[in-house]
């Protein structure tokens, strides 16, 4: 049999800008950035509490600013974007069985948007009684 | 409707070319025509050169997997006149070697199907049970693992996961959503194996939920679907793995 | 019998901090991000805050949400390495992004010690 000279085609670093469903998929894996960045700013803004009411007062103007208003305003579009995709998804990623039968997804996606006004009325309430 | 539809195919003879090259074709635009029946057309009456693998052109053999117009397909189901007025572009299955011209080599994909078992695995010792005896299934039991059994090992998961393109260590998805099937399947004893070839990094761990793979599968098997409930199953058994003595496993 | 495996562990906490992130951080996000800092609500007094962060509970439930939060985060991004920037040097990026959620967490830890 002659050789077989097999051709590889090489996958482009931009192959994710090809299609649109690979696109709002790798904007969803860079949520991750953004998480992690409220975590530390939450971290910071714990910190400046712990140091007094100066403290907490210059947090909130540094948190005022052009570019951190800006840089939170991108990341809460990137951290709902993580909320609407990771709710959309579970129902495919776990079978859920009540009595024997399947949840449909609907309910499991509505069950999860409850969860969110709970806990965000819950938040709210804690913080601003 | 138009007369024809241009077809731009990717042509390569590895015995002559270094690398792929279009080549254009136009074909009578009839509205029952399939893309494969175009590419038939070409083959019978245009150019006999033309390499491409077909068979059963109803859906459920698996062999005409073809990427057209930037998306994997079955050539056998994807019309013609959807595509109007063209031109129509036909590559192979994209994340697998070109052999030639839209033939691509399969044989990775035939390498990992048997690690992952996809067969019944009884813990009988076959001597003693009755030949010719059925195992009973209710239909709740059936309906269990259905789905996932309706693969035709057609390609189009593969050709359409970026971690697979990426990566092709990765087992990739119809041969995880193959092992959930015959987990899932009341007459199957061989989980713990499969666990233990999937539970590896190139099992399900590199697998992202892109969803892709669910997207274009022409059988609707849900291969993400199949992989996430792995990835729990196999996270439940290492928990249990740490905190039951090792007698009770 | 299956040997003692890290990966699905990791994997565990990343979707435990998927659910928490998706869960919590929109309103935290909204609240302390914007509307204190912008004025669009009266921030709280710095006495009632102070209380809030100081309670013992409230100390490992952010403990919780933050440290699962960035390992969620370590774990995507350490994928998105992998099929983004088409990363070889695999062991690198893991340890690397690990490693950052670990800092992450032990300063959480500080931070929120201190303030209780």
């Amino acid at each position: 049999m002659t050789e077989l000279r097999l051709y590889r085609r090489p996958v482009s670093t931009w192959w994710w800008t090809r299609k649109r469903s690979y696109f709002v998929f790798v904007m969803r894996e860079l949520s991750s950035i953004f998480v992690a960045w409220f975590v530390a700013y939450l971290v910071l803004f714990v910190y400046a509490v712990g140091r007094g009411e100066a403290a907490y007062q210059r947090f909130l103007d540094w948190a005022s600013s052009p570019w951190v208003t800006v840089l939170n305003v991108v990341a809460l579009v990137f951290v709902l974007l993580h909320t609407v995709t990771w709710f959309t998804l579970t129902p495919q990623a776990m079978a859920v069985r009540v009595m024997g039968r399947r949840v449909p997804a609907w309910q499991i996606i509505v069950g999860q948007y409850g969860g969110l006004a709970v806990v965000s009325g819950f938040v709210f309430w804690l913080v601003t009684r | 409707m138009a007369d024809s539809i241009r077809l731009k195919v990717s042509r390569y003879r590895p015995d002559t070319d270094s690398e792929p090259h279009w080549q254009e074709y136009d074909v009578p635009l009839r509205k029952e025509w399939t893309v494969l029946d175009g590419l038939n057309h070409v083959k019978n009456e245009i150019d006999t050169t033309l390499s491409f693998r077909w068979s059963c052109r109803m859906g459920i053999c698996g062999s005409c997997g073809m990427t057209v117009d930037g998306e994997p397909k079955l050539t056998c189901g994807t019309f013609l006149s959807d595509y109007a007025p063209g031109p129509v572009m036909i590559e192979p299955l994209a994340n697998f070697p070109v052999v030639r011209d839209l033939v691509v080599d399969l044989s990775d994909f035939m390498e990992k199907l048997p690690r992952v078992k996809p067969w019944i695995i009884r813990d009988d010792d076959h001597r003693t049970v009755e030949p010719d005896v059925e195992y009973l299934q209710t239909p709740e039991e059936l309906d269990a693992y259905k789905q996932f059994s309706m693969c035709i090992n057609c390609m189009l998961c593969y050709s359409a996961c970026p971690v697979y393109g990426l990566d092709p260590e990765f087992i990739g998805p119809a041969a995880i959503a193959l092992a959930e099937r015959y987990d899932l399947d009341s007459r199957d004893r061989g989980g713990r194996q499969r666990l233990d070839v999937l539970i590896e990094h190139e099992g399900v761990w590199g697998c992202t939920f892109v969803g892709e793979c669910t997207r274009v599968c022409p059988k609707h098997v849900d291969p993400a679907s199949a992989i996430q409930r792995y990835k729990l199953k196999a996270a439940m058994e290492t928990v249990k793995a740490f905190l039951l003595p090792r007698g009770a496993r | 019998m299956t040997r003692r495996r890290i990966e699905p562990l990791v994997w565990l906490m990343f979707s435990a901090g998927g659910v928490l992130a998706a869960v919590f951080l929109p309103i935290l996000a909204l609240l302390f991000g914007l509307a204190f800092p912008l004025g669009w609500l009266d921030p709280p007094d710095h006495e009632h805050l102070r209380a809030v962060v100081g309670h013992p509970v409230t100390l490992v439930v952010l403990l919780g949400l933050f440290v699962l939060m960035l390992v969620h985060s370590a774990h995507r991004f350490r994928y998105t390495l992998y099929d983004g920037l088409q990363i070889r040097k695999k062991r690198t990026v893991a340890v690397l992004c690990y490693g950052t959620a670990i800092v992450g967490s032990v300063a959480t830890l500080a931070v929120l010690s201190a303030a209780a």
